[in-house]
């Protein structure tokens, strides 16, 4: 079997003394899947994608990626991690309203410290391949959301991750855009990208990601393959394990 | 609670680093300010406020206790005209191991109706064995013990304190039942009789009253009077020295505070448009907005100017302490009215800015001030970013460049902190300059070894003890054991390693227009290299001529290129002046010439000092013990050169640790405001440094980024403000040197080289960059989920 790219093991977190806002959570994710993390408001998926990327630590339990432990990693070591395993894919795109789109995608390979003009050779396949280089010079204002998050994209793919980690990337769109960003997130999966989709909807669950996790009061509820019919309940049992993957896998 | 006090509470309890910047910023600003305005209190008159708290004397006199009654002096207290008497106290001149005699009074309590005696440390004498000295006279410390060897039983007293009287009526202070045990035998001492009078404003009026206090006591009974007019005078020729500096750094540390207060106010009101909008949005009225902006800055401002006066009274202790001394003045205090005025007015900059901040909010569509706190920037600094991005810098470093830009508003408030911070520091270096270039140019000690006469009692016994105070040569009364100098020329120039030498001989002498003594010091020799700083003119080149101080040109109302004629002892002496030179001894009273000019007014006069420059490489050490070999039999003995012991008077290390303080307050103002600007603009990056850490940016990067983005900032106001610190400074000292009656010679003024006014811009960045560390390390800690959900 391949190195999983993700791969959590018992993690709880729990914030001051409320209930824990995720608990005893395992799940694996392999190289070229796509996978949606589905739960409603409040169930714990933002904790679980910040808890892969770095952003947070678990209580207990142990969090991998690419075969590195990131739970127990310091704050510029997690960085580091970040710029060169993970791109981030946001809501509300969080683009750097004074940066062109150009310096927004450079932006990851710049702090990698990437030689300038490797940088700008990806950065305007990027753009090129994602629809948007004649925007390269545009201040991300003048960008509709769909275009945004293209660009978000495209800052995100940067330094070639084996890992996308995106956070209701369509949460802000039109119907329109979102379907658009949906599409390229599947063209993306479909090139071998591993995806992981942090959504309530349903519908971008289904239309680019090939499995759903599903996340009910900080427990993974559910670890479905949408495009077949293997699908397994397992609240009884309160986590997913690899042995599901595998099965999921076959 | 009401709404609006709800808001009130909730937003000084949720904006904590809000609330905390404003809290310190206005108990900076407080404490600068108390610190200032006192420095000002002080400044305007600090002799008339000594004299009238202490209830200082109009006139002292003295009485030879042989000649009048202490009942006939009683009597005179109520002479018509006199206001207030203390006395009679019984006095007696008293010569301590010092030697200088001491003018002692005994007094059973510091308190009287006239001249209050302020106890500076210690405690007043109230039995035999005790003495309080004069804080002035600064002999021993409290503690110590002061013998009178001269005297019966060479009686030792024990210093149990240091005082200071106004009007100087007494060198020290024992009780009265202590006094005869300090009179000589055969003499009878003295008394002192203090007096106020009801009218004393000028001298016709002081002479008018002694007139009256004395008329009842025999003649010859009266030994010596003192006007405070006199007293007045001397104090004021040494305080004005400091007024022009106290009142610069007054107004700075009160400028400074207005800036900084308002700055942190309205920037952090701006910071909170959004909630202004949401306010509106929930029904708050415009002036309801206002109103509770207003109440959330003054809540933490109350607090802080609270803080404020305590740390600004705390500071003022030794503050003040430093000033009386620089004043010879006691019991200065921070004024009640000081502290009254700074809360208010700091109080009232707060609401101000709080007001004008929250009014232009209050005024904004509700739908705008929503937007305020979600949309980015404006679009300002979009080309400062493009062009940053082409340096090769890394990335972090880049985009903290460029960020002044995006806010120039605000770098403009950081600037200024800056300009000032670094004005402060260029300004007080300059002056610690300038004071070292004084107090070398008043000591002339350029010279490697200096060689002095000894007395015979002492050389036997060694080298002569440093004199307890004075300059290092007094005007010589014809002794005639100094030694011919053509011997000692013989001397210095035998011994090996000699390089150059001059013998320098004061006397006293007449000068047409002048009255009273002058003092002439005498050069025989090359004196070039006794760093006598000319104003104007050149230095003596032979004799005939004659170099003199600023006073002695204002005096006599002659200038460069004048002559004056010399009258000593054998007669007169035609000078040319050919020079201004500066000088403080004798209050400037004197002329510098040739000794070959005194050979007819003064055939006898020989040098009882002599300054001697080495050849490079010479050991000072050796050379000293061999010359003292030499000149033993001359009755000379030689010493290291350099500044005398105490060349830096207390006023001088009083200015400068004057200086130093208030210096650190205004560098710490400065810091603060630059923290504050940094802080608000951290907080409303937050977002976006959020997305800089999740895209793999480092703690460290952030650091770097947030800490670059004072960096230009920092340079402009290190290239603004020291120019303006030089001006200042320009402007200050020459301004102190004539209020005390000299023109400063260039040395004095001109103390900055370019690489230190270089150093000195880069301690802009040095002010910048630490104010920023704060707010860096707090953005490299900020969670960065945290800080992607924050809107």
């Amino acid at each position: 079997m391949p190195t999983p790219v993700i791969e959590l093991q018992q993690v709880t977190r729990r914030y001051d003394d409320g209930p824990p806002a995720l608990r005893d959570a395992s799940l694996t994710v392999l190289p070229g899947e796509a996978v949606a993390i589905l739960g409603p408001s409040g169930s714990g998926k933002s904790t679980l994608l910040n808890l892969v990327a770095g952003l947070d630590r678990p209580d207990t339990g142990t969090v991998t990626v690419d075969g590195v432990r990131v739970d127990d990693m310091g704050e510029a070591a997690s960085a580091r991690l970040r710029r060169a395993k993970i791109g981030m894919v946001f809501q509300f795109f969080n683009l750097l309203d004074d940066l062109t789109v150009t310096d927004n995608v450079l932006l990851p390979a710049q702090l990698a410290g990437t030689p300038r003009a490797e940088a700008h050779r990806h950065a305007a396949e990027l753009l090129q391949a994602l629809g948007i280089d004649r925007h390269a010079h545009t201040y991300p204002g003048r960008l509709s959301g769909g275009e945004r998050q293209r660009v978000a994209i495209a800052r995100a793919l940067m330094n070639r991750p084996p890992l996308l980690l995106a956070d209701e990337p369509t949460g802000a769109l039109d119907t329109a855009s979102g379907q658009d960003v949906s599409r390229l997130l599947a063209d993306l999966n479909a090139d071998g990208q591993t995806l992981v989709v942090v959504t309530h909807d349903v519908g971008l669950a289904e239309s680019c990601t090939h499995r759903t996790v599903r996340l009910t009061d900080g427990r993974i509820t559910a670890d479905t393959a949408s495009r077949d019919t293997a699908s397994r309940d397992i609240a009884s049992h309160g986590t997913a394990s690899a042995d599901i993957v595998s099965e999921q896998a076959r | 609670m009401s709404a609006l006090g709800r808001v009130v509470r909730s937003g000084v309890g949720r904006r904590r680093v809000s609330t905390l910047v404003i809290l310190l910023a206005t108990m900076m600003a407080v404490a600068a300010s108390v610190l200032g305005g006192s420095l000002l209190v002080a400044s305007s008159a600090p002799f008339d406020d000594a004299f009238a708290d202490q209830h200082g004397a109009h006139l002292s006199v003295e009485f030879d206790a042989d000649r009048t009654t202490a009942a006939r002096l009683e009597a005179s207290a109520d002479t018509a005209g006199v206001a207030a008497a203390s006395g009679p106290f019984r006095t007696v001149s008293a010569a301590s191991e010092f030697g200088p005699l001491l003018a002692v009074v005994g007094r059973a309590e510091p308190e009287g109706a006239v001249d209050d005696v302020t106890l500076t440390s210690g405690r007043w004498a109230t039995g035999p064995g005790e003495i309080v000295m004069s804080a002035d006279l600064g002999m021993r410390p409290v503690g110590e013990q002061l013998e009178f060897p001269d005297l019966p039983g060479a009686p030792a007293l024990t210093i149990v304190g240091t005082a200071r009287s106004v009007t100087g009526t007494a060198d020290a202070w024992v009780a009265p039942s202590q006094v005869a045990a300090l009179t000589p035998p055969g003499t009878a001492g003295g008394y002192q009789m203090l007096y106020r009078f009801t009218e004393a404003d000028t001298a016709a009026q002081i002479t008018e009253g002694r007139a009256a206090v004395t008329a009842g006591v025999p003649e010859g009974a009266v030994t010596g009077a003192r006007s405070w007019l006199t007293a007045k005078k001397e104090a004021e020729r040494d305080t004005a020295l400091y007024v022009p500096f106290l009142v610069a750094f007054g107004l700075l540390g009160l400028a400074m505070s207005a800036l900084i207060v308002g700055n942190v106010v309205s920037g952090t009101v701006s910071s909170g448009l959004r909630r202004i909008g949401v306010l509106k949005a929930v029904g708050f009225t415009p002036a309801q907005v206002v109103r509770a902006h207003v109440a959330q800055a003054l809540v933490p401002s109350a607090v802080g100017a609270a803080f404020g006066l305590v740390v600004g009274h705390l500071l003022a202790v030794p503050l003040l302490s430093d000033t009386e001394t620089a004043y010879r003045t006691s019991a200065l205090a921070v004024e009640p009215w000081v502290d009254v005025a700074v809360v208010a007015g700091v109080l009232g900059v707060v609401a101000a800015t709080a007001w004008a901040s929250a009014w232009r909010g209050g005024r904004l569509r509700t739908v705008d001030a929503i937007a305020v706190g979600r949309t980015g920037p404006t679009g300002r600094g979009r080309r400062a970013v493009r062009l940053a991005g082409r340096l090769p810098l890394p990335r972090p470093v880049a985009l903290g460049l460029a960020r002044p830009f995006a806010r120039p508003a605000r770098t403009l408030g950081v600037g200024a902190a800056v300009v000032f911070g670094a004005a402060a520091v260029t300004f007080t270096l300059g002056l610690g300059s300038s004071v070292d270039e004084v107090i070398a140019a008043k000591e002339h000690s350029t010279a490697d070894v200096v060689v002095e006469f000894t007395p015979p009692e002492h050389s036997a016994a060694g080298p002569a003890p440093a004199p307890a105070e004075g300059p290092p040569e007094e005007p010589q009364t014809g002794l005639p054991e100094l030694p011919d100098p053509a011997r000692v020329t013989a001397v210095l120039d035998a011994q090996p390693g000699t390089r150059a030498h001059y013998g320098i001989a004061a006397t006293e002498a007449s000068v047409s227009g002048v009255s009273g003594a002058v003092t002439v010091r005498a050069f025989r020799g090359d004196a070039s290299f006794g760093d006598y700083q000319m104003i104007s003119g050149r230095w003596i080149e032979g004799p005939g001529e004659a170099v003199v101080p600023p006073p002695f040109l204002a005096a006599t109302g002659t200038q460069v290129g004048d002559t004056v004629t010399v009258n000593g002892r054998g007669g007169a002496a035609r000078v040319r002046i050919v020079g201004e030179v500066f000088d403080t001894r004798d209050d400037g009273m004197a002329l510098f010439v040739d000794a070959r000019t005194l050979t007819t007014t003064e055939p006898d006069l020989r040098p009882d000092r002599h300054e001697v420059a080495v050849t490079a490489g010479t050991d000072v050490a050796r050379y000293v013990d061999a010359l003292n070999t030499e000149l033993e039999p001359l009755g000379l003995t030689a010493r290291p050169g350099g500044s005398e012991p105490g060349a830096g008077s207390d006023s001088s290390a009083a200015l400068k640790a004057l200086a130093a303080l208030l210096t650190l307050t205004l560098v710490a103002v400065a810091a603060l405001g630059v923290l504050n600007g940094v802080l608000l603009d951290t907080r409303e990056r937050v977002r976006e440094l959020g997305v800089h850490r999740a895209l793999g940016m480092t703690p460290r990067q952030v650091v770097a980024m947030v800490v670059t983005s004072v960096v230009l900032t920092g340079l402009a106001g290190g290239a603004l403000g020291v120019p303006l610190g030089v001006a200042l400074h320009h402007e200050v000292i020459p301004a102190m040197g004539d209020s005390a009656g000299y023109h400063l010679p260039d040395s004095v003024i001109t103390v900055y080289g370019a690489g230190e006014l270089a150093l000195l811009a880069l301690g802009g960045v040095l002010i910048a960059v630490l104010g920023a560390l704060l707010p860096a390390g707090w953005a490299a800690r900020t969670r960065t989920a945290t800080a992607l959900r924050t809107e």
